[in-house]
């Protein structure tokens, strides 16, 4: 271990705090992120691996999959037309009340996700304002897949809006107006000039959008009723597994989305680590 | 479209198209997913008169939950604050084999989903868990205790302190921890009165972005917290308790104050950290 400026004699920490530093920063990471990582897979291999496959196998599991894919499959990709249509608008131009537009996008960030799935019982919820009529239509919206789907909506909204709109107001406008001033069509820059600019940083959004959308818990929760092999998500399944007892089965379950959040890192950076210049600089 | 045309481009005309329909396009998904659901919780809360209201607050299991989610919401964020100013000065001033892992570790909390770190964290801090046994012949119970919960919420907030601070240590000029140095100052007489005060309002807004999550935080915290009443109730368990209750009404009145206080604990620290930042600029 080395200080970044050995040129700067007057910057160098001493010797024992180096290490204290080290050790410590070192020690909380693994105390606090490393071991629960390696905890889930420790206690999904313990009963060995059949048994880690079995519980997999299980059809509520298998249920639980495919409901998590449906949803993030319809969740994230209209986030993504949300998020380039936002920063389309916030990115390129200049208009009155932008600030307050902002920060309306990054509102999902500051709210519990208990609340944010909360909101949509009090809408379609039988008591709910909508919950009457909805009744009457024999539609159901929450306890069902349009209710989960709205709930992963809310919260991953901020996510692709956010990585674009710092990144367009970066690169400006001068190469659209180019584009323009030669005839091109509003669709034809859109797709020739500002899509290939802003390609990896979309991919980093739609990435970061995708994890929280499989993994979602809170919000989830309290719009899906918990039906077994109907409603659950595989987050709303570890609940359900880790409250039976069934540990190898919970922890086996966790571990696929463990598994998703690693790949998901190990993307994000590669993203970073490759296209710096290429993604937004104002980094959360 | 007169909404729109008010919102015209302001600063200069430019010949780009699709201004109009992707500002309408945003604002009409904004309404339908945030604004009109949030208008639905204001109103479920507002149909209740302030008597009510303060019936529904003044429960002492309610007003149990609240002081256990602020106090270990604002130790964990503390502790963050700590150990996220280290974890950044390890990334930013020293370089070490595996720098870019811890670096790339340390945005793990954002990536887990908390189902997963709630089982882990339970199952590692509980009595027969790998750090929760080294604690328990002490008689220190962690999981199942208030310990446990703050455990939780500094999983979840570690990245936004680490994430805050990295940036504006990475751009802090070195001339000045130099300039101290060259008129007698040790090494730690310098961090305490140049370096600490230069990223105390980064450091404020770490605080700030860790303590709102960990209010908010449920899914890591209900399964380490052992959840018993007016014990270890964290306040969004109590609004799910009151959803599952189909007590809507009560579940709304306590959303709406548990975002309240946060948002004005949030303007707080905003002002606070404003006055740092001017007192720096002098």
């Amino acid at each position: 271990m080395s200080e970044v400026r050995r040129d700067r004699p007057a910057l160098r920490d001493p010797h024992w705090a180096r290490w204290a530093i080290f050790v410590g920063g070192i020690g909380f990471l693994i105390l606090f992120v490393v071991l629960p990582v390696v905890t889930v897979g420790a206690e999904a291999l313990r009963k060995g691996l059949p048994a880690y496959l079995a519980a997999l196998s299980e059809s509520d599991t298998q249920a639980a999959i495919r409901m998590t894919l449906t949803v993030a499959a319809i969740a994230v990709p209209l986030n993504c037309i949300f998020g380039v249509a936002a920063a389309w608008a916030l990115g390129k131009f200049e208009f009155r009340g932008k600030a307050a537009v902002l920060s309306l996008i990054d509102l999902p960030f500051s709210i519990s996700p208990v609340i944010s799935g909360m909101v949509f019982l009090l809408l379609f919820g039988l008591q709910g304002w909508f919950g009457p009529w909805l009744r009457e239509h024999h539609l159901k919206i929450v306890f069902a897949l349009p209710g989960l789907v709205l709930a992963t909506m809310f919260v991953t909204l901020p996510f692709v809006a956010r990585e674009l709109i710092p990144l367009m107001q970066e690169q400006g406008t001068e190469e659209e107006e180019a584009a323009r001033m030669l005839g091109a069509g509003g669709w034809r820059i859109f797709f020739s000039i500002t899509l290939p600019n802003i390609k990896w940083a979309l991919l980093y959004g739609v990435l970061l959008c995708n994890a929280r959308a499989m993994g979602e818990f809170g919000a989830v929760s309290v719009v899906s009723g918990h039906i077994r092999g109907l409603t659950n998500t595989l987050p709303l399944q570890v609940d359900i597994l880790y409250n039976e007892y069934n540990m190898v089965a919970a922890f086996a379950t966790a571990s696929l989305l463990a598994g998703l959040a690693l790949v998901t890192l190990i993307a994000k950076s590669f993203l970073e680590w490759r296209y710096a210049d290429q993604l937004a600089l104002t980094r959360r | 479209m007169t909404a729109i045309q008010v919102l015209l481009p302001r600063r200069r005309r430019t010949v780009l198209p699709g201004f109009a329909p992707a500002l309408g396009f945003t604002l009409l998904y904004l309404s339908l997913i945030v604004l009109i659901p949030l208008s639905a919780l204001i109103l479920k809360a507002a149909q209740l008169d302030a008597a009510t209201m303060w019936q529904i607050l003044s429960n002492p299991r309610v007003v149990a939950a609240f002081r256990l989610t602020f106090v270990a919401s604002a130790i964990a964020a503390a502790i963050n604050c700590a150990f996220g100013l280290v974890i950044a000065w390890l990334l930013v001033r020293y370089r070490f084999w595996g720098r870019r892992l811890v670096d790339a570790l340390v945005d793990l909390p954002f990536a887990l989903p908390t189902a997963v770190a709630g089982v882990s964290l339970s199952a590692l801090m509980a009595q027969n868990g790998w750090v929760g046994g080294l604690f328990a012949p002490f008689g220190i119970e962690i999981a199942y205790a208030p310990p446990g919960i703050v455990v939780a919420m500094i999983f979840v907030g570690l990245p936004f302190v680490v994430r805050t601070v990295q940036p504006v240590l990475q751009d802090f000029e070195p001339e000045l921890e130099e300039a101290a140095a060259t008129l007698g100052a040790d090494r730690w007489l310098t961090f305490l009165k140049v370096t600490l005060p230069a990223l105390a309002p980064a450091l404020l807004t770490g605080f700030a972005l860790a303590f709102a999550r960990a209010i908010g935080e449920y899914g890591s915290v209900i399964f380490i917290a052992g959840n018993r009443p007016g014990l270890t109730e964290i306040v969004p368990l109590l609004i799910v308790i009151k959803l599952e209750e189909f007590d809507y009404r009560g579940a709304a009145v306590i959303a709406v104050a548990a975002l309240l206080t946060s948002f004005i604990l949030l303007v707080l620290i905003n002002l606070l950290q404003r006055r740092l930042g001017a007192a720096n600029r002098v």
